[in-house]
């Protein structure tokens, strides 16, 4: 470990440091890798000493990070709505984010791709977009926080989740909404149901009036204002209606499942 | 340190009063084992989205990363809040507070201040407070309550909307929890030189006389 932490430059992200070492892995041993890679890394670099002993802090912390899950599960009201601003206060140019580069960004055919329904739902027929777009649509202009703190403010539009829920008949009985998108590596990541079903929750079409652009997830985000932003899946191409906790993408590598706001 | 701390007892031996007594001395500890793994994952965190021109180096952070600081931090949080809840409530109930940091005259704080920076300012009894202590003890314990505040505000802007509106807004909270966090190790930097300054008021704080 002290010789990785030397190895180590103030200012450089770790994560996108071991993401890059992966990328020139050869493919087997990077998929090993980043199978048992991703919680060993965590696990050696949350204390910066021997594994052995971040081990045991490290699933203390785990515990309480799932106990902070139900915690936060209390906390949510559903009839909490998140706060909604003029179209002025929209930021401009809204961020892009995520682990890799913009020109990295899935390139979906817009009439080729079909948003798959799978799960806990009467009719699992899939939808083009062209369907979709026929549903009604509400705007918002509401705040996006990352989990690394900085903020943006940016209008969507699309259909609320809870009526295209009750379209295909889904059992909102259970516990989760599980998407999974088109980034490499495969993006997913589990929205609990009474998340699901508040009324700001959207199948998000547009930004900014406009057919969302490659950058924001072309074809269909998840927005989720409730959530933070790593919660707001893009590049969606099914959704899975489960009571199975399927994980996540940064879920699992340690941030907290729940990351309401 | 424990040397200093050894000659020093016999200097003055103890009087058999209880200067701080064994709640405060437990929150005490507590706390600053809380405020350590709040600080140092706190600094980690606002690594990834710096609101200055600067970064924690990594050797005083606590976590390694986003994800692994945040798991500290939402973990030390608890620590932090329960033990200061029964700091305060025991307080307040003792009359603990009203007695040892009450009242704060600005007469008597300037004469202190004046007195402190001559090296003139007695430590005789520990047992009672001077004014720059009195103002000090409770500015910190109205930071610690803001701190926490906005650190909520800043976990929960949409189901404390009301509290983060108390702040201005979101962002607004994550910069009063940076002032905060920088008025708490400023105040510790003093309070811990001057503990070593006056090592029976260490010893106070760890047996309780």
């Amino acid at each position: 470990m002290g010789r990785m932490r030397s190895l180590l430059i103030p200012g450089v992200d770790k994560k996108l440091l071991v993401r890059d070492a992966v990328k020139v892995m050869p493919d087997p041993a990077r998929r090993r890798f980043i199978a048992g890679g991703a919680s060993l890394g965590a696990l050696t670099l949350l204390t910066g000493c021997d594994i052995t002993d971040s081990s045991s802090a490290e699933e203390v912390l785990k515990k309480v990070s799932k106990f902070n899950d139900a915690v936060q599960a209390w906390i949510f009201n559903p009839d909490a709505l998140a706060p909604t601003f003029p179209e002025s206060a929209i930021t401009k140019p809204f961020p892009f984010n995520a682990y890799y580069e913009v020109d990295d960004a899935p390139e979906i055919d817009g009439k080729s791709w079909k948003l798959e329904v799978r799960g806990l739902v009467d009719n699992k027929k899939s939808w083009t977009l062209e369907e979709l777009y026929k549903l009604p649509q509400v705007k918002q202009v509401t705040r996006h926080i990352c989990v690394e703190g900085w903020s943006a403010i940016g209008s969507w539009s699309g259909t609320p989740l809870r009526d295209f829920l009750k379209i295909i008949g889904a059992d909102t009985s259970a516990k989760y909404c599980w998407f999974q998108c088109a980034d490499k590596e495969g993006y997913n990541s589990p929205l609990d149901m009474r998340t699901a079903l508040h009324p700001q929750t959207q199948m998000t079409f547009k930004f900014a009036d406009e057919i969302l652009p490659r950058a924001y997830g072309f074809p269909m985000k998840i927005r989720v204002p409730t959530k933070l932003g790593f919660k707001n899946p893009k590049y969606v191409i099914s959704m899975e209606v489960t009571n199975e906790y399927k994980g996540g993408y940064w879920e699992d590598q340690g941030y907290n499942s729940f990351s309401g706001n | 340190m424990s040397s200093l701390t050894v000659s020093d007892q016999h200097v003055t031996p103890p009087t058999g009063k209880v200067i701080q007594p064994g709640w405060v001395r437990v929150t005490h500890w507590i706390n600053a084992f809380a405020m350590a793994l709040m600080i140092m994952s706190g600094w980690q965190i606002y690594n990834a989205s710096p609101l200055f021109d600067f970064r924690f180096p990594s050797s005083i952070t606590l976590g390694g990363w986003l994800a692994g600081a945040l798991l500290w931090h939402f973990a030390a949080m608890w620590l932090l809040v329960v033990n200061g809840l029964v700091y305060l409530t025991v307080g307040f109930a003792t009359g603990r507070f009203r007695k040892k940091l009450l009242p704060i005259t600005p007469s008597g704080v300037i004469s202190d201040i004046k007195a402190a920076l001559t090296f003139r300012l007695a430590h005789d009894d520990l047992t009672k407070y001077n004014y720059v202590q009195k103002l000090l003890y409770t500015g910190i314990i109205v930071v610690g309550i803001v701190i926490v505040l906005s650190g909520l505000s800043i976990w929960k802007p949409v189901q404390l909307h009301w509290l983060a509106a108390l702040f201005g807004d979101y962002d607004i909270a994550r910069y009063v929890h940076f002032i905060c966090m920088s008025l708490i190790v400023a105040f510790l930097i003093v309070h811990v030189a001057l503990a070593l300054l006056v090592p029976k008021s260490l010893r106070a704080m760890i047996i309780g006389r």
